[in-house]
């Protein structure tokens, strides 16, 4: 008598991996088609006609920047804040795509005092590597510039009668 | 093909990208509430500073004038700015300094003083040295040396709303000369 009747499993188990292994194919297409069915009924659907966005070839805005090419709002006149006046130049000219061309890098020291400083250093640390007795003749310009005097190299002096 | 409608109004409405003026009316939490002349104050967050971190804030306080860009600017939601660029630098925004005048134009002025070929600003330039910044929500700050000084600019930029260019051209040359 029990194995008349078959027990009664859930349709969880049922739709399990390996309980399926033993199903004809008839029976899982019934299964699957009836899991589709309960999936679908549940979601919500437009039943309209496949409809058409319409091409727009307008675009709205609101700013005025896109229309008008303003200048940048911070401005100085007559160096009155430099920093302002280095930003107009710069925001205007990115407006303006120009190449700057003024952009000379701006020397701290000019060329001739850098001349000027590195004939006197070389006297200065010339006079570092000197020995002691060369140090006295290490006399001071009348710039005030220290210079090495020229050495007068001491030639043999022939005796005379 | 760009096209635009041309109006005079001086209500402002909050433009996303617009660099305007604000002034600083409350400090919460975070962020500040800028008055920028439009139907709601904006927010300014402290960290949209240039070099703002969490611990070092910036140094604005309720009452300042602040030169910033909107982030955020439509109807359905309060305007957002910032004092920085999409880059990081602040290019020029942030905390307007002290002294110097603030007063309201309408906005038809301000595009026709920041238009490129502006004689008016020219003009202006070459008497003395000054500082203006436009902001596009029809206001202007204005400092120059002395106080007299900012008074007679902020009086000849409001006035050149309603003069021909002949009248403009007079008042510089008495002003030049004296």
């Amino acid at each position: 008598m029990a194995a008349e009747r078959k027990t009664k499993l859930s349709k969880n188990l049922l739709r399990m991996k390996f309980m399926q292994r033993g199903l004809d194919l008839e029976t899982k297409k019934q299964l699957e088609e009836e899991e589709k069915k309960i999936i679908s009924e549940e979601h919500w659907y437009l039943d309209l006609p496949e409809l058409k966005e319409k091409e727009w070839f307008i675009i709205e805005e609101q700013s005025f920047l896109l229309c008008e090419d303003l200048l940048y709002g911070r401005m100085s006149f007559r160096g009155f804040n430099p920093e302002v006046e280095k930003l107009m130049l710069q925001m205007n000219a990115k407006n303006k795509v120009e190449e700057v061309e003024d952009e000379a890098v701006e020397l701290d020291v000019s060329d001739e005092e850098m001349a000027r400083r590195y004939e006197t250093l070389v006297g200065t640390i010339g006079k570092k590597f000197a020995k002691k007795r060369d140090r006295a003749s290490y006399e001071e310009d009348e710039n005030g510039h220290i210079k090495p005097t020229v050495k007068v190299k001491k030639m043999f002096l022939k005796p005379q009668d | 093909g760009v096209y635009w409608v041309d109006s005079q109004q001086k209500r402002y409405v909050p433009v996303k990208g617009d660099h305007v003026i604000g002034i600083v009316t409350a400090k919460s939490g975070d962020i500040f509430k800028v008055d920028v002349g439009g139907s709601e104050p904006a927010s300014l967050s402290y960290l949209a500073f240039e070099g703002a971190t969490k611990r070092n804030r910036p140094n604005v306080q309720v009452g300042d004038l602040i030169y910033g860009q909107f982030v955020v600017a439509n109807k359905d939601m309060e305007p957002e700015m910032v004092c920085i660029d999409s880059c990081g630098r602040a290019s020029g925004m942030g905390v307007i300094g002290q002294d110097g005048l603030l007063f309201k134009v309408t906005l038809g002025l301000i595009r026709k003083l920041l238009a490129p070929d502006c004689e008016i600003l020219q003009e202006v330039g070459k008497l003395y040295p000054l500082e203006i910044v436009f902001g596009m929500n029809g206001r202007i700050w204005v400092k120059a040396k002395t106080i007299q000084q900012t008074l007679i600019l902020a009086n000849i930029l409001e006035a050149c709303e309603h003069m021909t260019a002949d009248q403009r051209k007079q008042i510089f040359s008495r002003l030049a000369e004296s």
